[in-house]
């Protein structure tokens, strides 16, 4: 299938543009038979602004480098010149899909270097709200990957479920995107009246989503045909270039940061399972966030059951103060592991933040994981990645 | 089941001793000598400093002895003070004031830059940061790639960021920036270039909010008709 | 029943060309424009929880494809900087071409059809695979690398899957005993089913694996999710034509769901006995001949549509697996069992 012409001569190659690659791998001298391609920055596949230059023999990758950084907004630089309240403004956008769940880590970073504790309602809260979430992210994930394989129609059922979860957040938080809702020490505000049955019934909604995913998606031959064996990362090798999350349960690692790291937030006091596959391949990475989007939603219906009541808010000082110390808090986020290494010299604002996203580890399997595979493979296995273009260039 | 309060984070002072962090100091130091400068434990996480001479050394230990198979991240650490020119007289309230000196955190440092790291164990669920001075130029360090294959983008934003050269990686090009940026935008001495660009505009008028005072109805422009 | 006045017109030669090729030319986009509102606008909409266009003309919108082609006319005419100018302008005539000329053959009533030739299945088949010439055309012109990938795929897919196309036929015209297509339908409305000749006998019952093989081949011959590889959307973006914008598109679009109208009328055709109601002769065909034909061909576009919207697609070593390790093999089975049945029966 490959030309025998090399496609340099057929098109006019820019070449001045390739010398910008400045790229190790990737020479300029093109082999006969091998061909460039581009892949993004705008590309549908590559869920924003991702680059990946591939070469191909035929339809055959030979080597893979993701370009990265068309997002990258400079936040460890900018969390420097900002006091914390402002600096949740801005982790918010990190991973912008799940967003309540990237200010956790900070606040519990910030609220343990201040030695005060939210109360156990704040806690519960926020536990609803990130596994919202998460449910709210990986029912986008469930459509869109079925869509970068090819059905059209799971897309929108993935939508319009999420539609429910979001108003949900919007409802009790004021925004559905960057909800904005925490505070040193707490909440901002407590939940709103009818808001708990509004959740319970939900809840349904999403798990009656899920068999329909089920159904629809994974009981399907050809995405089956499609997406197994495809893009295995093994066990020895996914922890060791940092893939954390779904990815590393569906290669049959048995970890998760809210059953074993550090307890944070509600999780100890609340139940549930954690799903791993051992395959390790994109069937198995769809198959693990099906079963973990279903595990969200009942755990929400254990919070809403046990939920405290209580202030939303600690007592704390009109001006935060942090003093000095330094602090590792890592969670577990629907993309993976999320940490942050908050540094304080006693200041308003943190003196170092090292912000640790999931998907940067996440998307450097790439290079490894991309060798020998078709070009549509390629596109289902970002997808059964699942990377937010902020949550890898920060 | 709430935190328990019997080990108060703030209590650095006496803490109760983790069993883990016991048995990977121990590996560490039977394993590293005299290259164990100094370690110290952070809010439940253990942090150990190393000699830059044995960086990868210190790696190949705790993958294989404390079996800490899982790289979170590589990073460094400035620890110069920003510089504060202006921030008092012009009235720049929008950013906290820096700190005057240079102290340096938990398990100490030598000099300005620090690389830092932090593995974890996936299995044993447990994990250590590490941390190695690379003085003020800052000069070169081991790379970890050998070791865990996903230092390389790591140590690539390292670099791009502060300047730190790893030695023995494969290809030590710019990560997010542009391949013609010149500076390490992290260091603490690079300026950070939007309030350069633009200062800070201050406390502006802003427009009374509704319910307040009444909006002038000339405000609102003539013929606002709705185009179907 | 009341004696309709025949139609029994004295026209001339000129006149009945100029008819014919006003016909065909207004047929194809007419239909195109009915496939792609209907199915693709409205039906798939509303598998996707969702409306489709309301507004353009008020009853639910169904001005939007007209709209669409209108604008589609006015547009600038881009040309990549790179590209081979005579070949990319020639590519979508190409491909439109064959899709007018595969209407030819297709009968719409006892004396409603342009040419009844003798070997019209064989014409059909052969006029339609020169799409095939158009698209790789398209492809290596746009001067874009996605563009020759896609290119390619198409080219090896629509090569691949000529032969299953064909196997299935050949079964209909073993049943038939002609190539014509009018006189596989006569044969079909002449025919009866366990000596009732109430449903005439449509060839769908006792050539149901042609019938499936034929309907799966020319997905893949429109190349239609699950066979979309060449026009994968989330990966090569319109493939062959991405590079084209404005009414050189629009020919595109047109010969995609001409094609599909095309097809879908051979089908029904060939297997649910075309314009043919058993019982109905004469005149009376003529007239309602198109509209039962129209019928007819509806349903099997749904059938095509319904899976476009349905599954994912298959990558190109596996499309290839099943065009030539499962559907031909299946075809000459049926080919054989067709033959034996209609010598022992």
């Amino acid at each position: 299938m490959s030309t025998t012409d090399t496609p340099a001569t057929g098109f006019a190659v820019d070449r001045s543009a390739l010398h910008h690659l400045a790229d190790a791998q990737v020479n300029v001298e093109l082999d006969t038979g091998d061909m460039i391609l581009n892949l993004g920055p705008q590309h549908p596949a590559t869920h924003g602004t991702l680059r990946i230059v591939v070469r191909l023999d035929g339809e055959r990758v030979v080597t893979a480098d993701p370009i990265i950084g068309y997002m990258h907004r400079g936040y460890e630089k900018l969390t420097e010149f900002r006091t914390y309240p402002q600096v949740t403004t801005l982790i918010n956008r990190i991973d912008w899909l799940s967003s309540f769940a990237n200010e956790v880590p900070f606040m519990d970073a910030a609220e343990r270097l201040m030695s005060i504790e939210a109360p156990p309602r704040a806690k519960y809260i926020r536990t609803i709200l990130t596994e919202l979430s998460r449910i709210a992210t990986f029912l986008l994930f469930l459509g869109e990957m079925a869509a970068q394989v090819g059905a059209l129609t799971p897309v929108f059922y993935g939508f319009r479920d999420r539609e429910y979860v979001l108003n949900l957040i919007e409802a009790a938080t004021g925004g559905r995107f960057h909800p904005n809702f925490n505070r040193i020490g707490g909440l901002k505000d407590d939940l709103p009246w009818g808001w708990i049955a509004e959740c319970r019934s939900t809840m349904k909604v999403v798990l009656n989503a899920c068999d329909d995913f089920e159904d629809l998606v994974l009981g399907n031959e050809i995405f089956e045909a499609r997406t197994r064996g495809i893009g295995i990362i093994p066990d020895h090798v996914g922890p060791s270039y940092g893939v954390s999350g779904s990815n590393l349960r569906a290669s049959g690692v048995d970890w998760d940061l809210r059953r074993d790291g550090p307890p944070y937030l509600a999780y100890p006091d609340l139940d549930f399972k954690v799903w791993t596959h051992p395959d390790g391949d994109s069937y198995s990475r769809y198959w693990v966030r099906l079963q973990e989007t279903r595990e969200a939603a009942r755990m929400v219906l254990q919070c809403l059951d046990g939920i405290p009541s209580g202030p939303v808010m600690a007592k704390v000082p009109r001006i935060i103060k942090v003093p000095e110390g330094e602090i590792w808090v890592e969670t577990e986020n629907p993309l993976g592991q999320m940490g942050y290494y908050v540094i304080s010299k006693g200041g308003t604002g943190p003196f170092r933040v090292k912000i640790r996203s999931a998907s940067f580890s996440n998307v450097s399997i790439l290079p490894w994981l991309l060798r020998g595979v078709y070009v549509p493979d390629v596109i289902t296995i970002l997808a059964s990645l699942y990377f937010i273009l902020g949550d890898i260039d920060r | 089941m709430a935190d328990e309060p019997t080990t108060d984070p703030a209590d650095d002072a006496q803490p109760t001793p983790n069993p883990k962090h016991e048995w990977m100091l121990g590996q560490l130091r039977d394993a590293l000598d005299a290259d164990l400068l100094e370690s110290a434990v952070a809010f439940d996480d253990l942090v150990v400093r190393v000699a830059p001479g044995s960086w990868r050394h210190a790696a190949e230990v705790a993958r294989d002895r404390l079996e800490c198979d899982y790289l979170c991240f590589i990073s460094a650490i400035d620890w110069q003070p920003a510089p504060r020119e202006g921030d008092d007289a012009g009235g720049d309230t929008s950013a906290p004031v820096q700190p005057t000196e240079m102290t340096f955190g938990a398990a100490g440092s030598a000099g300005r830059f620090q690389v830092f790291a932090h593995v974890q164990s996936t299995g044993g669920h447990h994990g250590l940061t590490l941390k190695t001075d690379v003085g003020d130029e800052p000069s070169a360090v081991a790379s970890w790639v050998p070791v865990y294959p996903g230092a390389d983008w790591h140590e690539r934003e390292c670099w791009e960021m502060f300047g730190v050269v790893f030695d023995d990686h494969p290809a030590l090009r710019h990560l997010y920036l542009p391949n013609e940026f010149e500076g390490h935008p992290l260091r603490k001495d690079f300026p950070l270039l939007a309030r350069v660009v633009k200062p800070w505009p201050g406390l502006v008028d802003v427009e009374a909010m509704p319910g307040g005072d009444a909006p002038e109805p000339a405000a609102v422009p003539a013929g606002d008709e709705d185009a179907s | 029943m009341a004696t309709i006045p025949t139609l029994a017109l004295n026209i001339g030669w000129g006149t009945t060309l100029a008819i014919k090729t006003i016909v065909v030319l207004t047929v194809i986009p007419l239909g195109a424009i009915v496939l792609g509102y209907v199915f693709l606008m409205k039906m798939m909409s509303h598998m996707q929880s969702r409306l489709g266009p309301m507004d353009p003309g008020g009853f639910h919108g169904w001005y939007q494809l007209v709209g669409d082609g209108l604008k589609f006319l006015q547009k600038e005419d881009i040309m990549p900087a790179e590209s081979d100018r005579r070949v990319f302008a020639a590519a979508p005539a190409v491909v439109v071409m064959s899709t007018f000329l595969v209407f030819l053959v297709i009968p719409m009533g006892p004396d409603l059809v342009v040419k009844n030739l003798d070997v019209g299945v064989f014409y059909a088949l052969a006029v339609s695979s020169l799409s095939v010439i158009g698209v790789l055309m398209a492809g290596w012109a746009s001067a874009n690398k996605f563009a020759l990938l896609g290119a390619l795929r198409a080219a090896a897919q629509l090569i691949a899957y000529e032969l299953p196309l064909l196997l299935a036929v050949v079964g209909v015209v073993i049943q038939a005993g002609t190539m014509s297509l009018q006189g596989i339908v006569l044969s079909q409305q002449r025919g009866s089913v366990f000596g009732w000749g109430g449903l005439g006998e449509p060839f769908v019952l006792t050539q149901f694996i042609g019938f499936a093989l034929f309907l799966v081949a020319s997905q893949a011959e429109l190349t239609q999710t699950p066979f979309d590889m060449p026009v994968a959307e989330s990966e090569l973006v319109a493939g062959y034509m991405v590079e084209y914008t404005g009414f050189r598109f629009l020919f595109f679009f047109i010969g995609e769901f001409g094609t599909a109208f095309a097809f879908s009328a051979i089908a029904a055709t060939l297997f649910l006995g075309g314009w043919a109601i058993p019982g109905v002769h004469g005149d009376l065909a003529n007239i309602l001949g198109p509209v039962v034909l129209f019928a007819k061909l509806m349903i099997v576009a749904f059938l095509m549509f319904w899976v476009r919207f349905t599954y994912p697609r298959l990558r190109e070593d596996q499309l290839q697996a099943l065009a030539w390790k499962f559907l031909i093999p299946l075809g000459l089975a049926n080919i054989l069992l067709t033959g034996i049945f209609k010598v022992a029966l």
